[in-house]
């Protein structure tokens, strides 16, 4: 952490989006987490993203639980609604705040404890009931905040700071989230917002339960030589089956790939997305394929990132539920409590 | 891009815009900071090292060094840096002690025409090593032009007396009231080197119809000031136009203004914003209320028996031909005659060497200048040097006191037998200003501050009297309030390419953008790829050498802030913020002489 405020200078050639908005405006407060933390950059790509798509900072809710990770959702977006919750319970509120109001951005921002531990249930039905969401998990296989114990994501195999090796199976959330029928899911890496801004950006678009894991190494407890989540492994072992570009309506963006190589995909929102593909092979259209794919690459001891898998027509926890479009605290109260008239013939209707 | 070579000198010199740009090369963000903690002495000797006026050049410096300051990149306005440097001569305490002392004679005689500051720099740098140094001026007092053009109002005698007396009180021979009236003369009394500092001293005449009629009523803008400082003008008419647009002009009409000139307007041949003045002469004088009024070209005097009237002018605008330059053509307007008593003409200076005879082995060029050095400012005879407005026409006091350091430190070096045209680089000290792992030995909290204004004496108070000092200095609180818009650009971001781990926590982090990593390039390339754009392709991009990922760090210096939080969020040090203090070596240092490679 730092003892002063990031200065309110900004560069005077910033560009600024649709809304007169340059990214500094995305900006939270000051990071307090260790020097280098790649939730630091996790959080520059979510600010970045927020720019690009324009998105008014009023109409995102960021959602976070307990953990170094859920600390970051006060560095981006000041001008947000945001909720710290309850250790592993931010899919709850999640779902709670997005049932009561459907207009918001969700945005739950997790970590591999919070996630794959204490909320791994939590984590298994936000994304089994196709809650509306973004949900990042920022992942760095230890512990932080109590000094670099291994995380349920800690591969096995990998070396502690001290020199331990894990023995315990990992869970990849990634094979979870796709076998729980997640209609977006991705992974990236912390240290290449290339690739991960327009991630974010095209899962915010997603109507559906978008899922990104994000590896983002941990200075401090886990980047070491022996880790299999530090900024030297995550960087030999990364095999990108594809890179994106995110295209909103008013913007196009000159796609000039060779032909063959590009696949748009349109959003339920109306942007598209660009899909370059590295591996011709990929397809991620398909579930099945991209589990098989995921699995036989991780024995080979390689970190699959890119879209994975996308299925652009999702349906979402509003629609299964058949709830009212607006928003509860706009409803009025007669609507609310239609009297008991409507109250006897909802009963008798169940006789 | 090859990887930036940051032990050149001058490539954070560079970074120092401020620095950079002052003629002196004036350590500026390490005095402000001195003024920051209260220590004016410090910040005065600092100054007084550099550019040896310090209370003059704070009050009338032509300071190149704001409009280069990185705070006007930033935002509206630089840093007053001017003005803090007055602070710093009007805080300290008694420095006599910290001078140097008269040195024991080396018996070398060193001959100094003009008693203005280019020679008083001259004197006070060799006069300290044992040079014997006399200074003549036709004047009975030191000063030259900074005494006899520059009105009281603006630069009281008690400045002057005191830093010239610290010069003359080196050991230093002055001999005023007495003008050389000859070179060869001059050259026959075998000193050991003959620096020649007699500034510009003739103003431009203005030959047009009505000129020897009105003559009592025109004046000389430069004459006529000097003729005001020694008091033997004290008064002129109630109407007056004064011709030019330059800080002379200003000074002829403020000082006008004082001696009963009630109407007194400014006519300048150009627009009003090409003016050659400083923009804040000229909000100086508008606040006196002179009208400036432009593109008017005075055609002729008016005169009645003898008597001026006023001034006929030409109206005028300016057209650009194909290759952009200017020029006034007659708008068609009728011409206008403003009545008027008394005109002063100020349209320029030029030099004057009627005392240097032909066959004194000093060649002059076609514009009668004499052949100068640019570097050591030797002239053709080798025991002769020029510095100041008499070496290159006319300029300011910090150029002459520029050159004044580089023809003492020739002299110096002819002298003892070192070839002249070798120059020593300039003396730097690096070191981090690390304290602990989020304390800097320097304040990065950068103030959001806009310019502090300098208090001004009451304008009805202030045109009673002109030898009332207009500009009261900041006092205590605005001058700290000042001192913290410094960026400190002197300390530096220093990268180790070796410690990086690509990490990007310096790009997130850094509010102004500067930071890229990025594959290497053509630096037009790189430019273009940069996270913010490149607004100033003359402020430097540092470059690494190549990273791990093959990437290079790349960073527009142009508006880094100097806050020093890449090297806070860094977790390996591979940024560090160092401070280069860097001072020009003057005559006599020990340092050893090196010829410099090109930067």
């Amino acid at each position: 952490m730092t003892y002063i405020a990031k200065p309110k200078f900004h560069h005077p050639g910033l560009k600024k989006n649709e809304l007169g908005y340059t990214h500094r405006d995305y900006e939270g407060k000051i990071s307090t987490l260790c020097a280098g933390c790649g939730h630091d950059s996790i959080t520059a790509s979510i600010i970045e993203a927020c720019y690009e798509l324009s998105i008014e900072p009023h109409r995102v809710a960021k959602i976070s639980g307990i953990g170094c990770s859920s600390k970051t959702p006060d560095y981006f977006l000041g001008n947000s609604h945001g909720f710290n919750s309850v250790h592993g319970r931010m899919p709850s509120v999640l779902t709670g705040a997005n049932l009561a109001n459907r207009d918001l951005i969700y945005l739950g921002v997790s970590g591999d404890g919070d996630s794959a531990s204490i909320g791994f249930g939590q984590f298994a039905h936000s994304i089994r009931r196709g809650v509306n969401m973004t949900y990042i998990v920022e992942n760095n296989g230890v512990y932080g905040l109590t000094k670099g114990q291994f995380s349920a994501t800690a591969d096995r195999g990998s070396k502690s700071k001290k020199g331990v090796t894990n023995t315990d199976n990992a869970i990849d959330l990634v094979a979870i989230a796709l076998q729980l029928g997640a209609t977006f899911v991705a992974r990236s890496f912390s240290g290449d917002k290339s690739q991960l801004v327009p991630l974010i950006a095209a899962a915010i678009g997603h109507k559906g339960a978008s899922f990104i894991d994000v590896i983002s190494p941990c200075i401090a407890f886990n980047n070491h030589a022996g880790s299999t989540k530090s900024f030297d492994y995550v960087r030999e072992h990364n095999d990108a089956v594809n890179r994106l570009d995110v295209l909103v309506g008013r913007d196009p963006i000159a796609v000039d790939y060779a032909p063959g190589t590009v696949q748009v995909v349109e959003q339920h929102d109306g942007s598209k997305i660009a899909l370059r593909k590295i591996d011709a092979d990929y397809d991620p259209h398909d579930r099945l394929g991209a589990m098989t794919f995921l699995q036989k690459h991780a024995a080979k001891g390689q970190i699959v990132t890119g879209l994975l898998y996308v299925d652009p027509d999702a349906e979402d926890l509003h629609e299964h539920l058949n709830t009212v479009e607006t928003p509860l605290n706009t409803l009025e109260a007669d609507t609310l409590c239609p009297g008991s008239a409507v109250l006897d013939k909802i009963n008798a209707s169940l006789r | 891009m090859k990887p930036t070579d940051i032990a050149a000198p001058d490539y954070f010199h560079k970074v120092v815009d401020c620095q950079w740009a002052c003629p002196a090369h004036t350590p500026v963000p390490e005095y402000i900071r001195l003024i920051a903690q209260g220590r004016y002495s410090d910040a005065y000797m600092i100054n007084w090292k550099s550019n040896v006026f310090p209370g003059i050049l704070g009050r009338t410096c032509d300071r190149p060094c704001e409009p280069a300051c990185r705070r006007g990149r930033v935002e509206e306005t630089p840093v007053a840096i001017c003005r803090l440097k007055r602070v710093a001569a009007d805080f300290k305490d008694d420095i006599k002690q910290r001078l140097p002392r008269p040195a024991p004679k080396n018996g070398k005689r060193i001959a100094l025409v003009g008693g203005g500051p280019a020679s008083l720099t001259v004197a006070r740098d060799l006069a300290p090593l044992g040079y014997h140094c006399t200074v003549f001026d036709a004047d009975p007092e030191a000063g030259g032009m900074m005494r006899t053009q520059i009105p009281k109002f603006r630069l009281p005698n008690s400045v002057i007396d005191e830093e010239t007396g610290y010069i003359l009180g080196l050991g230093v021979d002055f001999k005023g009231g007495h003008r050389i009236e000859s070179m060869k003369a001059l050259l026959s009394e075998k000193y050991d080197a003959i620096f020649v500092g007699s500034g510009a001293p003739r103003g431009r005449e203005l030959d047009i119809p009505g000129r020897k009629e009105a003559a009592a009523n025109i004046h000389i803008g430069i004459e006529w000031l000097a003729n005001v400082s020694f008091g033997h003008v004290d008064r002129i008419g109630k109407r007056v136009i004064v011709l030019g647009g330059g800080n002379t002009a200003m000074d002829c009409c403020r000082t006008a203004r004082r001696l009963g000139g009630e109407k007194v307007t400014v006519v300048v041949r150009s627009g009003f914003d090409e003016m050659k003045a400083s923009p804040w002469e000229k909000e100086d004088a508008i606040h006196e209320d002179i009208p400036i009024l432009n593109y008017m070209v005075p055609v002729a005097f008016k005169h009645v028996a003898g008597k001026l009237i006023g001034v006929t002018f030409q109206h005028v605008k300016a057209e650009y031909d194909a290759k952009g330059r200017r020029n006034l053509v007659p708008s068609g307007d009728p011409d206008q005659t403003i009545p008027c008593d008394d005109v002063l003409v100020a349209v320029g200076q030029e030099n004057a060497f009627p005392w240097i005879e032909q066959d004194c082995g000093i060649e002059f060029d076609k514009w009668h200048m004499p052949k100068v050095d640019p570097k050591t400012f030797a002239s053709t005879n080798p025991k002769v040097f020029f510095g100041g407005d008499a070496a290159f026409g006319p300029k300011n006091i910090i150029w002459a006191v520029a050159h004044g350091h580089d023809a003492a430190l020739s002299i110096h070096k002819m002298l003892s037998g070192e070839d002249i045209s070798e120059r020593p680089l300039p003396e730097v000290q690096i070191s981090s200003q690390k304290m602990g792992i989020h304390e800097w030995s320097y304040d990065n909290d950068i103030s959001v501050d806009k310019r502090y204004k300098v208090p001004h004496r009451d304008k009805v108070v202030a045109l009673k009297d002109i030898r009332a000092e207009v500009e009261l200095g900041y006092d205590v609180k605005l001058a700290l309030g000042e001192a913290h818009r410094c960026l400190n650009c002197d300390v530096q971001t220093v990268f180790s390419t070796s410690l990086c781990i690509e990490c990007d926590a310096c790009v997130d982090i850094c509010p102004m953008d500067c930071i890229t990593f990025t594959g290497n390039g053509e630096e037009s390339d790189l430019r273009r790829r940069l996270k913010a754009p490149s607004l100033h392709p003359d402020q430097d991009l540092y470059v690494s050498s190549d990273l791990k990922t093959g990437r290079v760090m790349v960073k527009d210096e142009d508006v880094c802030l100097h806050c020093g939080l890449c090297a806070e969020r860094c977790p390996t040090g591979a940024w560090d913020m160092q401070k280069y203090l860097i001072e020009m070596t003057h005559a006599g240092s020990t340092c050893p002489t090196k010829s410099r490679s090109a930067a």
